[in-house]
């Protein structure tokens, strides 16, 4: 695997281990309110597992396992790739830092649009490895 | 595929069927005099998939495609792996009992039902991390080749 997939799929399993903690202070406290304020944490709750846990990991895993040239670099051009890791957990917490303190919707539309640049910028390193075994 | 791998992927199919009944069960309400406690089924019919289905899908693929760890731990593996598949769909099946009950009569004692979930879905989350954390790692001989090309 290589260091880019370790660091993708560590920071998911982090963020996994993350949303489910945020999942389950959601769910007991819907069987026994002890905190009502915890409520806030459902955005964060969703988009740290969907982004953060889903997206981050499908990344790494592609990003190690799609077909790699005979020559090198085997990968191609990794540098969308390494992109996508820094704008994807970059737009991670420009999200959910908003969704939890009540800042303006602006931050929030600003960390989609990193969200969604992080998706373009591995799209463009994935893109030349979706082939067949005859290229 | 190692039995793990079996029991998570073929439990995952089971979540998925559930989960698309359950959908299509939510869907007739309009048309369909169904028990009222269907309503509270809801964010249980969305964890059927996310974690029924797609969580447990990739825990049973990862245990099986990632490198090995090293050095090699094969009965503390098995020991998490087990763990985290016995409290993860315990927790997932006391959610479902227990979402709709609480849904139904709020402040009943069935709201320990989900609090158990919640733990039990935790601690089987956790168990998975600790077991896959070192396998997410580069192999000894590509990193050699890396450090000497440095």
């Amino acid at each position: 695997m290589p260091a880019l997939s370790v660091w993708f799929v560590r920071t998911a399993l982090f963020y996994l281990l993350l949303g489910f903690t945020f999942g389950g202070l959601l769910l007991s406290n819907k069987g026994v309110p002890y905190a009502p304020a915890l409520w806030r944490l459902r955005s964060l709750h969703i988009e740290i597992l969907m982004v953060g846990w889903f997206i981050q990991f499908a990344m790494g895993v592609a990003f190690w396992i799609f077909p790699r040239w005979w020559h090198e670099p085997r990968r191609g051009d990794e540098r969308g790739a390494y992109l996508a890791y820094g704008l994807l957990n970059l737009g991670i917490w420009a999200v959910a830092l908003p969704l939890l303190f009540d800042w303006s919707g602006v931050f929030v539309t600003i960390g989609r649009v990193v969200e969604a640049a992080a998706a373009l910028a591995f799209a463009t390193h994935i893109w030349p490895r979706t082939v067949g075994r005859e290229g | 595929m190692p039995p793990l791998t079996r029991w998570f992927i073929r439990i995952a199919f089971l979540y998925l069927v559930v989960g698309l009944l359950l959908g299509l069960l939510l869907a007739l309400r309009p048309i369909l005099p169904l028990p009222p406690f269907l309503t509270g089924t809801i964010p249980v019919y969305f964890h059927l998939f996310l974690v029924g289905w797609l969580t447990q899908l990739i825990f049973g693929t990862v245990f099986w495609l990632f490198p090995p760890a090293d050095p090699p731990r094969p009965e503390l593996e098995a020991r998490l792996g087990w763990s985290a598949l016995l409290l993860l769909n315990a927790g997932l099946l006391f959610r479902v009992v227990g979402e709709p009950a609480v849904a139904l009569r709020p402040g009943s004692p069935w709201g320990w039902l989900l609090v158990i979930s919640a733990i039990c879905q935790w601690v089987g989350g956790l168990a998975y991390v600790i077991l896959v954390w070192p396998r997410a790692r580069e192999r000894a001989r590509a990193k050699g080749r890396r450090e000497e090309a440095a």
